[in-house]
């Protein structure tokens, strides 16, 4: 441990996500300076070069920027601030996050403050996505705050007169283990002081069998800011002559503007008319007025040329797939083929679907002189400051972007034009510009799930194990495409570019943006593995549960599948009785999870009724046990849409989903009865817990719906009307 | 044309200069400052703007500023009294009942609205009366708990709860 030098000279760029323009590293300075500035005095904790990042990132690796900033402060007050680059979108991590620190500093929960997604507070951050923040983040801030219990115990021997190894922290204090009367609080020993900390070495954490905080079911820390209306969320930002923006947008993806005539709206008293390049937006101080003097303007648009649809999606998107990633290769296909005394062949098939954040994409941006501050419904605060800075021209250090509140993210908001939008229309107009999507524009802005296709080849040997597996997804992208079964000759292909998109060839694949929808690529894989493997377990003449255990090797996942059935039961429909049970299992990125389902379907009607839903978790350690209920919970009601109903219609570069009246999800008639079994194994590092649960869906119910009618669901979502037609080719093929 | 309009917003007389075509939404977040009522879906599809007019749930987002012209407006910022949440928002806090939080005022008073009406409704009560409320991160099984938590410690009394 030693005091914090200046860094300046080693600084460097690398991160495309966070490159600006000029002048970073001098800019770098600055913003330290400010950071110290706006934290204040007490004892902070900084990080060493690489070294907190590194861990955070994981497996993602090195190659951030340094960054300047601490991870944790000791007020002279007492008190604790975090500082995340996270974000909260209701993911509770605002919660989860203070209790491990409050755990390794031994402070009580309520003296930590938390300061989430501020570039100019918070250290580098990638982004808030792939259930990796306590994951990622905890472990380094666990340190820090380990570091600073070790420097505040230090402090405290000088003061106490005491050795180091005489003394013990709690509640905020430092006392004599032997005499507990004798004490100094945290607020005494760092007052009035200015102590710079820089971790070097990783400190020693508690065991998890000594925690007061972590693991105790908590309630969350935000909720009666959220229950009185004082949380505040980007479009709650009020500025001194902030104006309201309505966007001029396109009726199609792909189709340019050809010409705008804004005359009319800019006779509308009070209205400001901006236009630059393709950007026309109209700006009030009435966000209602703007929206209205919008529909004024007369443009035109040159057609989209796209002409795909949901009809012809599919056949597109498996021509629109040059090149394939290899997942996973070993033993030899042939081999495996040779062996098999069954083989099964399926294609299975996903449509586009939306994220629909309960609070649409928003933003609010100042710029004054050649400094920007954006307030940002984003879950990439650090990604959006790259962004603002590239388009207006500054120095990154001159960009500051601040999270408040997010309402739901799920992957959406891992881009966010908006924002942008914002930056750009404040500085065109030199106010403050607030930018709020309305449902319309979310629906036609997002970055949707990507529609994909699977195939799907694999062989029973004579004693019913799984010999071969041959696994083709396009457009997926490769995450859960790895069986978790044992299985010796196996080959799995991802085509196309993933989620994102991006390079797939010299066809465009998708008609508009794409991106990560909570559990990216995971929730349709599993939809596609999981329906291909009861479909075995049928053609082994076992059931579902059996044919799993049968041919799973790993332990853990067997314990986890054992701790669902045992809740659930284990019995399963097999005659087409209108009532059924499903099940899927999945290992996402280290969280396993295994779900059963109990569903009605109405044969008439072709609709679903899902009765009971049973989910076994093993997340590693949990840091709080009722927050991971909440998520798992979450994920269970959520996931019943994309099973369901939700499905993104579009035609020739049009998007006919606008708002929920068509664009179907969850409500309250929809919910189960959820049970949520937490699988303990407080031995292995805490996982992610935000997103697994909701990747079994898609399967656990059409394996439910099958076990109900007997018909197969190849598609999602599994409408009333795709339900129907499958109940009748099957009737018409016998 | 602007007029005029007066009503009672959590209790105190305000007064607005405005179209009174205008939806309330906006003269609350913009003209008023209440940013607790939310955007959500601006076509009554999503219940997060839900607000009480005397007593009655509306989706302001729908609902002219001409109408409230007399009548009182209960708003999520109108809801606790002296530092004491409502009992509502105690349920709402005890059972973890929401996660990003932004539906949670319209799903508040949706609730409010029906113990007006039924002091102690069944689950499927509460369902049926927040169907068109909805909530994105799954939080209705906790939701339906609040309430009947708050049935409870209300015994019926949700006027002197307040």
């Amino acid at each position: 441990m030693k005091p914090v030098k200046s860094r300046d000279d080693e600084y460097t760029m690398s991160s495309p996500e966070a490159a600006g323009t000029a002048g970073a590293a001098s800019g770098l300075a600055l913003e330290r300076r400010e950071f110290l500035k706006l934290a204040g005095g007490g004892l902070i904790v900084f990080f060493a070069v690489g070294d907190g990042l590194a861990l955070q990132e994981g497996a993602r690796g090195g190659g951030y920027p340094d960054d300047p900033n601490a991870y944790l402060k000791v007020g002279p007050d007492g008190r604790v601030t975090c500082f995340t680059g996270k974000i909260e979108m209701g993911q509770g991590i605002i919660t989860s996050l203070a209790m491990m620190l409050a755990e390794e500093l031994d402070v009580p929960l309520e003296a930590v403050d938390m300061v989430m997604g501020d570039t100019a507070l918070c250290p580098y951050d990638a982004g808030t996505f792939g259930s990796r923040s306590t994951k990622y983040f905890g472990p380094p801030m666990r340190q820090a705050a380990a570091e600073a219990r070790g420097v505040l115990v230090r402090l405290a021997a000088a003061r106490l007169g005491a050795a180091e190894e005489e003394l013990a922290t709690k509640d905020g204090a430092v006392y004599i283990a032997k005499s507990p009367s004798k004490k100094v609080t945290y607020a005494e020993l760092v007052g009035g002081k200015k102590i710079e900390v820089r971790l070097e070495k990783k400190p020693s954490i508690k065991h998890h069998s000594k925690h007061v905080v972590s693991g105790r079911p908590t309630l969350r820390t935000d909720a009666r800011a959220k229950v009185t209306g004082e949380a505040k969320f980007s479009g709650d930002i009020r500025l001194p002559g902030m104006l309201y923006a309505a966007i001029l947008r396109p009726p199609a993806h792909g189709a340019k503007l050809r010409s705008a005539d804004t005359a009319a709206a800019e006779k509308v008293p009070g209205t400001r008319v901006v236009r630059d390049g393709d950007l026309v937006a109209v700006l009030h101080e009435k966000p209602d007025a703007a929206a209205e003097a919008l529909v004024l303007v007369e443009a035109e648009f040159e057609p989209s040329d796209s002409k795909l649809d949901n009809a012809s999606i599919f056949a597109h998107l498996k021509e629109a797939a040059p090149r394939a990633e290899v997942v996973v290769e070993a033993g030899n296909l042939e081999e495996g083929a040779r062996l098999a005394v069954k083989t099964v062949e399926k294609s299975y098939f996903a449509h586009y679907v939306a994220h629909a954040p309960s609070e649409p994409h928003t933003a609010v941006a100042q710029v004054e002189g050649d400094r920007a501050t954006v307030w940002a419904s984003t879950q990439s605060p650090f990604r959006a400051r790259g962004e603002v800075a590239q388009t207006l021209g500054l120095p990154i250090a001159n960009v500051r972007v601040i999270t408040p509140f997010v309402g739901c993210g799920f992957g959406g908001k891992n881009q966010g034009g908006q924002i942008v939008e914002a930056a750009r229309l404040a500085k065109l107009c030199g106010k403050p510009v607030q930018v709020a999507w309305t449902r319309k524009e979310e629906f036609f802005n997002d970055t949707f799930r990507p529609a994909a296709v699977y195939d799907i080849r694999s062989g029973l040997d004579a004693e019913n194990r799984i010999v071969f597996w041959e696994y083709k997804n396009y457009h997926a992208g490769s995450r859960s495409s790895q069986p978790v079964y044992d299985i010796p000759h196996k080959r799995v292909l991802s085509f196309g570019g993933g989620w994102g998109g991006g390079d797939a060839g010299a066809v465009r694949a998708h008609p508009f943006g794409t991106g990560a929808w909570r559990g990216p690529g995971s929730n349709t894989n599993i939809f596609a593995t999981e329906s291909h493997i009861d479909v075995m377990a049928e053609t082994a003449g076992l059931s579902p549960l059996e044919f799993r255990l049968k041919n799973l090797a790993d332990a853990r996942m067997k314990k986890v599948l054992g701790a669902a059935a045992d809740r659930f039961g284990r019995s399963f429909s097999k005659a087409p009785a209108g009532r059924g049970y499903g099940i899927a299992i999945t290992d996402y990125l280290g969280t396993y999870v295994a779900t059963m389902a109990e569903v009605e379907v109405d044969k008439e009607k072709g609709t679903v009724r899902v009765v009971r839903v049973v989910c076994a978790q093993d997340t590693g350690e949990v840091i709080n046990p009722e927050g991971a209920r909440i998520q798992i919970e979450g994920c269970i009601t959520m996931g019943l849409g994309y099973c369901l109903t939700e499905e993104i219609r579009f035609k020739d570069g049009r998007v006919l989903d606008e708002n929920f009246d068509t664009y179907e999800i969850p409500r309250f008639s929809w919910l189960p009865k959820i049970e949520v079994v937490l699988v303990d194994n407080p031995d292995m590092a805490p996982q992610g817990c935000g997103e697994p649960a909701v990747t079994v869906m898609g399967a656990v119910i059409a394996n439910a719906v099958y076990d109900a009618i007997g018909v197969r669901m190849h598609t999602l979502p599994m409408t009333p009307a795709r339900i129907l037609e499958a109940i009748h080719s099957e009737r018409g093929t016998g | 044309m602007d007029k005029t309009i007066r009503f009672k917003l959590n209790g105190k007389e305000v007064r607005v200069e405005s179209p009174p075509e205008r939806m309330l939404l906006w003269i609350l977040r913009a003209d008023l400052g209440h940013t607790g009522t939310k955007y959500g879906c601006g076509e009554g599809l999503c219940g997060a703007c839900t607000v009480l007019v005397d007593g009655k749930p509306v989706f302001s987002c729908q609902y002219p500023l001409s109408k409230v012209e007399g009548k009182s407006v209960l708003t999520i910022e109108g809801l606790a009294r002296g530092g004491r949440l409502h009992p509502l928002q105690q349920a709402f806090v005890d059972h973890d009942a929401l996660q990003c939080g932004y539906c949670t005022p319209g799903m508040i008073f949706q609730a409010y609205a029906l113990l007006l009406r039924k002091p102690n409704p069944t689950e499927a009560e509460i369902a049926d009366a927040l169907e068109g409320n909805l909530c994105r991160c799954g939080s209705y099984n906790r939701i339906i708990a609040a309430v009947q938590t708050a049935a409870k410690a209300m015994k019926g009394a949700i006027h002197e709860a307040r």
